[in-house]
């Protein structure tokens, strides 16, 4: 008999509840799953005695059926059913547990409430950003079924070579909601579509999005304390709802309920222009908070295994924000698996970077790990072999693991140490030229066996001041979140350049500008991989609040009309990125040796100072030079100029003598921050030969970059 | 207001016309006609759209269903698309699917 002729067995109901037909459930996969004639729904949990299934038709307050999952279908501590004749379309569904309520050993069952599915797929209640939801609704974020039948094409992960990465750190809302971005929907995955050929032209060729898993723009919102009628809002979104759901607020057609369709449109269209998409997930806690926090989902499925928690039964609060996910709980840890091999597989990702990470190598009493089952998981998994991995290697419990972040041969870290030095050496600090030295090359004194590859370089991010803030604000100004300018960091390692905030004094606003150029130069010229923080290129401001993470407004919205009024430094910017993309000396996997092993008559990388061949590591230096060179690109496996890079942070213009080109070759000048556009930089293959080939000043508080062909 | 679906076969073209509004209640009687015209084994699906009104996530699942079903070697075109069902179909990414075409005239598009 053919496998034909046989005539499939299990689509057929063997129960009934009322009108329902049902079966007996596959329990795995988690979530609800399509199958023929209907919907296997499948959850977890290890210490509830029953649980029921709630139906309701999309958007209704009272549910149209509760179903009982039969003793007969639990198996282990999983209960699955299929119900079959469901139309998926129109359907919403979520879980009542019954079992303990004794919060001392952990246990806060509540068969009252309804519970979102953790593996949802698609999640309704918020689905227009900002639209004001019943509060008195006893479901408020709605599990939904999706279908995975997105017409992909030929679309799959770029897998583009992490040391050729130019990451560019943005917020999808914030991207396109400004009244000048000209956009038809505004704030959306669709409008970030829209503004694609805007990232061609910069150059980035990554995007990493703040978090777009499905969140609560409400959570925590208040009435802004300074603008009428305003509220205060999640804005950034790092509290997660549902971990497998995009954002339906972020989507133009999330009142459709086809957020799905509209992200996966997004990124095979970023694909298709070249740009990766990394995803910032916060695994390291949830949106219900602490004791006093909404039940949504994990505490009520199962509080004693999603959430590590203190021997009274309370929650540890490592993330800061009132509840920690226990990540290295067997389960918890498939289920961060299955969320991220979700989004790899279904929705193309080509990376991921983890907040808070370093609490992910905690034990679920919060002790550091030596060796963390879940990152190790992670860092091995076949599904994600080729994803970029990428750590904010620190927690708000005072973990601080930049450098020793476990990484597995895998792992790349958010380097803090290399915001903070680049950031102090801008504005003038001695003693630094040393750590200079290694944060240039890739922070080999703390990525020695990972190579530059294992640094994210960047000098700010959405956590802080913006670029333009960086360099015209001494103290935050975070008045504007309602917490008494208590909130946000106070080591900023900024300098306002000799006033506090806006000014009409035509030398500051150039010293400003001119420093803002230097700090990008010096990020584009440094090895491993830099990010950029969106609207840097065009000097974008936040008024000197450095923790925007309530504001939906026009602190955080990118004004398109900076573009018009800073071309100055988006050309700057666009030069220096083509000048990184044009140079794999500047893109190497591996550290420099400080040798010549190709025979090239130099070494790799030599130092300099304002004599060639002469670095001042003194203490009191402001000034350092390097050279690369071009022999040794790649290993030694390519062949590019040679490049030249002086920096000089003291206030005053200093000579540098240059290092002799090889022979038959010339030093051509590709910027010079110093200098009035348009000669501040070239684009690449257009600079200009220098006159003098021997020795040249760099301005005070400038950079020089040359390239010898 | 309701669906009325209508399947023609002309040549080796299957004609669908959508009249009214494709959700989830009448997104099944959609998909019957895409089945029919899939069993056909045309090679040229056109999709009539000057009257259709509303289309809700069910009917961008059918347009789904509709260009897996006939396989990459058929082509689909959607004539006279509403701006309201344009713009679901462009933010979801399914116009790079499918021609989008004002009026069908076969013989200027070339045969079927």
């Amino acid at each position: 008999m053919s496998i034909d002729a046989l005539q499939r067995v299990d689509i057929h109901p063997t129960h009934t509840h009322g009108d329902f037909q049902l079966r007996p459930g596959r329990p795995i996969p988690f979530g609800a799953t399509l199958v023929p004639g209907g919907v296997n729904f499948s959850v977890y949990s290890s210490h509830a005695t029953a649980c029921t299934l709630v139906l309701f038709e999309k958007g209704q307050s009272e549910p149209m059926a509760e179903i009982p999952f039969p003793d007969a279908f639990r198996i282990g501590n999983v209960f699955a059913m299929v119900v079959f004749g469901l139309d998926s379309e129109t359907t919403e569904y979520g879980y009542r547990m019954e079992g303990p309520f004794d919060p001392v050993v952990g246990h806060r069952f509540d068969a009252e409430a309804i519970l979102l599915d953790p593996y949802a797929k698609a999640i309704g209640g918020r689905d227009v950003w900002g639209t004001p939801p019943n509060w008195n609704d006893r479901y408020r974020h709605r599990a939904r079924i999706i279908y995975d039948d997105f017409d992909w094409e030929s679309d799959h992960p770029l897998e583009i070579p992490i040391e050729d990465l130019v990451i560019y750190e943005m917020h999808v809302r914030g991207f396109t909601r400004h009244a000048s971005s000209g956009v038809k929907q505004p704030g959306t995955f669709a409008a970030m579509r829209e503004k694609i050929p805007y990232l061609k032209e910069l150059g980035v060729n990554c995007v990493e999005l703040l978090p777009i898993y499905e969140f609560d723009e409400f959570e925590h919102s208040r009435p802004h304390p300074e603008r009428e009628g305003e509220m205060l809002m999640n804005y950034w979104g790092y509290s997660t709802v549902g971990f497998f759901a995009p954002k339906a607020g972020y989507a133009a057609t999330g009142k459709y309920g086809m957020q799905v369709d509209e992200l996966k449109a997004l990124i095979k269209e970023l694909h298709q222009n070249g740009i990766e998409i990394i995803l910032d997930v916060v695994f390291n806690h949830t949106a219900e908070g602490n004791e006093h926090g909404p039940t949504i989902s994990f505490r009520g499925l199962d509080n004693k295994t999603y959430y590590m928690l203190t021997p009274e039964g309370y929650y540890f609060n490592f993330s800061g924000t009132g509840n920690t996910l226990n990540c290295n709980n067997p389960v918890v840890r498939n289920m961060v698996l299955d969320c991220l091999r979700y989004w790899a597989s279904e929705y193309h990702i080509d990376g991921f970077r983890f907040d808070l990470a370093a609490i992910l190598g905690r034990d679920p009493w919060g002790a550091p790990l030596a060796n963390p089952p879940l990152l190790e998981t992670l860092a091995f998994d076949p599904i994600l072999a080729k994803c970029k991995l990428i750590a904010e290697a620190w927690d708000a419990g005072g973990l601080y693991q930049v450098g020793s972040f476990p990484a597995y041969g895998r792992w790349a870290e958010w380097n803090g140490k290399y915001r903070d030095d680049i950031r102090r050496f801008l504005k003038g600090d001695t003693g630094l030229a040393g750590s200079m030295a290694q944060r240039l090359q890739g922070s080999p004194d703390l990525y020695a066996w990972r190579g530059p590859t294992a640094s994210i370089n960047f000098i700010t991010c959405h956590d802080g001041f913006t670029l333009a803030d960086l360099v015209s604000y001494n103290g935050k100004h975070n008045a504007a979140n309602g917490e008494n300018n208590n909130d946000g960091a106070n080591d900023n390692e900024s300098w306002n350049c000799g006033w506090e905030g806006p000014t009409d004094d035509p030398w500051i606003n150039g010293l400003r500008t001119r420093q803002m150029k230097n700090a990008l130069a010096m990020l584009l010229v440094s090895q491993g991989v830099p990010m950029l923080l969106m609207g840097d290129e065009v000097a974008r401001t936040q008024r000197g609040n450095n923790n925007t993470y309530c504001q939906d407004n026009e602190l955080n919205w990118l004004d398109w009309s900076l573009m018009e009024q800073n071309t100055e430094l988006l050309r700057f910017v666009q030069h220096c990125i083509a000048f990184r993309h044009a140079h794999p000396v500047l893109r190497n996997r591996d550290h420099y040796r400080n040798i010549d092993y190709v025979g090239s008559g130099y070494a790799d990388i030599t130092w300099h100072g304002t004599q060639a061949w002469n670095a001042d590591w003194s203490d009191g230096n402001r000034t350092l030079a390097f050279m690369l060179c071009g022999r040794h690109a790649k290993g030694g496996t390519v062949v590019d100029n040679y490049i030249y890079v002086a920096i000089n942070m003291h206030w005053d213009a200093l000579p540098f003598e240059m290092p002799m080109p090889p022979l038959g070759t010339q030093w051509h000048l590709f910027a010079n921050t110093s200098m009035p556009t348009p000669e501040d930089s070239y684009a690449p293959g257009s600079e200009p030969v220098l006159s003098d080939q021997r020795q040249c000043l760099v301005g005070g508080r400038s950079v020089v970059i040359l390239v010898g062909k | 207001m309701a669906l009325e679906v209508t399947l023609e076969i002309v040549d080796q073209s299957a004609h669908i016309t959508l009249v009214g509004e494709l959700d989830a209640a009448s997104a099944p009687l959609f998909r019957t006609e895409i089945e029919a015209a899939a069993q056909a084994q045309v090679n040229r699906l056109v999709l009539f759209m000057q009257k259709l009104d509303f289309m809700a996530s069910a009917g961008l699942r059918v347009l789904a269903f509709a260009r897996q079903k006939m396989g990459g070697e058929v082509d689909i075109y959607m004539v006279g698309v509403q701006e309201s069902v344009l713009e679901t179909i462009t933010m979801t990414g399914f116009h790079h699917s499918v021609f989008l075409v004002d009026s069908y005239d076969a013989s200027q598009i070339g045969s079927a």
